[in-house]
């Protein structure tokens, strides 16, 4: 919103990208790249060292510095140190020693559960958890979908009729109860040895039913892509396929797989959460999920032992909320208008406001 | 109305391959929830031996021992599900599955369908009205929206239940009714809707708060983006009032993806709900899902899990067809 140099971030046209259908994609490629680089030798020396200081030749594909993407970037970064960190300041989390159901104090910051483990411990071991469930779940999800939506839109035919009609398929069927249903029969299993309820598999059951969604958007992409003149011409110079998909076509798709990775760790997360709650989680380990399963047992609700099951929600919810951020610049990339135009109203209505003869109500105020 | 034939197609090659994936996962995965099940059916039923008809009806649903073929199987188990036998619960021995689950299935139904209802409305005009102000202060809803987006809906509920419910008193903590009053279950009665609908208002908050965001955000999105088309310019330049060109034009076609979007959406809505009911402990699909999952009743959890997906893919439908009747070019060339 508040971005300092809006002009050079400006893609040149801006027919844009709509959701579900063939919309040509608009992610500034080779060509604009030649025309804004063109614009910026001619700006003044100022805007080159500030440019300079942006990333270089990738900065059209890196979402513009705004206060969504900084302000995401902190949440997400702060989470992540406290996740990565926290464990090693803190108490261990299964230490019992401490009083049952202490409030937040200057020793236990974030009080202590019911079984005297320290919430700020188990809040540490919990994030790291979820994170390493989220990321792992979240890279599965986007190699399944790269294969599902990528390479259905890129051959098209036959291929795309399956692999879509595939994706169409797990896209209406409910991934919680496929997950859930999994995971009652898993549990039981005894041949699984110490892969069974374990972070890593739950992750994987996580990732194997969350990528239908990001293979339908990467595949209506893809096939915009395929059609472009660079494409054709790999083709014609005898480009195997895996290479033109992984050189010609991934690379722009780079913001469009970066927002489908973060909505893959953020269905993760919450799908983890969910499922530990009712108990289904991993064993073992700690998640904010299985968190929330042990206030839920311990009746943290009935005793109003908030700092319990508080905090763990909340840092769902800040780790979600500091994603969709970093997603919605992306988001602003990838379709400028939604940028653009806040930005032309906002000027307009400040120029009625100034009195210049704009007006200022209707459509375009 | 071919249009009309491939999306039958398409939800009944789904309904089978739902039918089909419930089929083989017990008979896949490692394993082997036949013997665990007879074995708690055993317990339930007091030590006394099954009818054979149980035995049968366990092991087509959950897998035989090596005596029959896959395909066998598969035959015998379509047979069963076509009679709309789904077997018989072992944690409430003996109440036989379909029972439990039509018993079950009115509540999550209306709770979550007058949600989902609520919070799509609610989504669309306030994401209409959202994208029209763009780029006043009203944009700084957007953040905010992903905040409720991603918070668990089991929390919200958890923390509702502790605010209004614990702390303040003014709803009840647990259950679909009351059922001191209403000790015989339910009845058509105005004073069971009353509780009903009393017991349902925290429930449905929190299914609306938690979705209404991911509605408001596409909407927004949507709008922003259809208010710089060409047609919206043309409506202003006319002279047409502003109501008319946001409500008529702008609002209108900016709604289409939601609607598309709707199946994908309705997942999560669903999975959050089944989650949720735990809290409240609803009598609904969700809470016999995870009562048949922690007990191990699988049985049971195969047949909730059949009718979940079953009415998803319903729900699905008939937003395809409201679909294809808004916007004739999906039923021209979609």
């Amino acid at each position: 919103m508040d971005d300092s140099q809006p002009t050079l971030d400006r893609a040149p046209d801006d027919s844009g990208y709509a959701m579900g259908d063939d919309a040509p994609f608009q992610a500034p490629v080779s060509a604009e790249a030649v025309r804004e680089s063109a614009r910026e030798a001619s700006a003044t020396a100022a805007f080159a060292v500030a440019q300079a200081g942006r990333g270089g030749r990738f900065r059209h594909i890196l979402p513009s510095r705004s206060g969504k993407l900084i302000n995401g970037l902190v949440i997400v970064g702060l989470i992540t140190l406290f996740g990565i960190f926290g464990p090693m300041i803190a108490q261990p989390p299964r230490d019992s020693d401490n009083d049952a159901l202490l409030p937040p104090s200057a020793e236990h910051w974030l009080g202590t559960t019911k079984l005297g483990y320290d919430v700020f411990s188990q809040l540490a071991w919990g994030t790291r958890g979820s994170l390493f469930i989220g990321l792992v779940a979240g890279v599965v999800a986007l190699v399944l979908a790269i294969v599902f939506g990528v390479f259905a839109g890129y051959f098209g035919g036959v291929a795309d009729e399956v692999l879509t009609l595939f994706t169409n398929i797990v896209l209406v069927i409910p991934g919680l109860p496929v997950v859930m249903v999994i995971a009652a029969y898993v549990q039981t299993a005894e041949g699984l040895g110490p892969l069974a309820r374990s972070s890593l598999l739950v992750a994987l059951v996580l990732g194997i039913t969350g990528w239908a969604g990001s293979a339908v958007v990467l595949r209506a992409q893809a096939r915009s892509l395929r059609t472009r003149e660079y494409v054709a011409a790999a083709r014609v110079a005898g480009e195997r396929p895996a290479r033109i998909i992984f050189v010609e076509i991934l690379p722009n798709l780079v913001p469009l797989l970066a927002a489908q990775f973060i909505f893959g760790v953020i269905f993760a997360v919450l799908g983890e959460a969910g499922l530990s709650y009712l108990g289904l989680g991993p064993t073992g380990s700690i998640t904010l999920g299985t968190m929330l399963n042990d206030a839920q047992t311990g009746q943290a609700v009935g005793t109003g032992a908030w700092w319990w099951f508080v905090p763990p929600g909340l840092i769902i919810a800040a780790l979600g909320a500091g994603l969709s951020l970093i997603n919605f610049a992306i988001d602003e990339v990838v379709n400028p208008k939604l940028r653009l135009a806040p930005e032309n109203a906002k000027r307009q209505r400040q120029a009625a406001k100034a009195g210049k003869g704009v007006a200022d109500t209707g459509a375009f105020a | 109305m071919s249009f009309y034939l491939r999306r039958v197609a398409f939800y009944l090659v789904t309904f089978w391959a739902a039918i089909s994936l419930n089929f083989l996962l017990p008979r896949l995965l490692p394993g082997d929830p036949a013997a665990i099940m007879l074995g708690k059916l055993r317990r339930a039923s007091g030590g006394r031996p099954l009818s054979e008809e149980t035995v049968q009806a366990i092991t087509s649903i959950l897998g035989a021992g090596r005596d029959m073929s896959l395909w066998d199987q598969y035959v015998a188990y379509w047979g069963r599900l076509l009679q709309g036998d789904l077997g018989v619960s072992s944690t409430r021995y003996p109440a036989p599955v379909a029972d439990l689950i039509s018993a079950a299935l009115p509540w999550t139904i209306f709770l979550v369908g007058t949600a989902t209802v609520i919070s799509f409305l609610l989504g669309i005009i306030v994401g209409a009205w959202v994208g029209w102000r763009r780029g006043t202060r009203l944009d700084h809803l957007v953040p905010i929206t992903t905040v409720f987006q991603s918070i668990p809906y089991f929390w919200l509920a958890l923390v509702l239940v502790a605010v209004f419910a614990v702390q303040l008193g003014w709803f009840p903590i647990v259950g679909g009714y009351d059922v001191f009053e209403f000790p015989a279950g339910p009845e058509w009665s105005w004073a069971f809707l009353g509780s009903a609908i009393y017991h349902a208002i925290l429930p449905a908050t929190t299914i609306v708060l938690s979705s209404v965001g991911g509605w408001l955000l596409g909407m927004r999105n949507m709008m922003v983006s259809t208010m710089s088309e060409d047609y919206v310019v043309t409506a202003e330049a006319k002279g047409l009032t502003s109501r008319r060109t946001l409500t008529r034009y702008a609002a209108r076609n900016a709604a289409i993806p939601s609607l598309a979007g709707f199946g994908i959406a309705l997942g999560f809505v669903v999975a959050g709900s089944i989650v949720m009911e735990q809290v409240f402990s609803y009598p609904g699909l969700g809470k016999l899902m995870i009562q048949a999952v922690q007990g191990l009743d699988y049985a049971l959890m195969q047949g909730v899990f059949l009718v979940i997906t079953l009415t998803v893919l319903v729900a699905n439908f008939i937003m395809d067809l409201i679909y294809g009747f808004i916007d004739p070019r999906v039923r021209h060339n979609g």
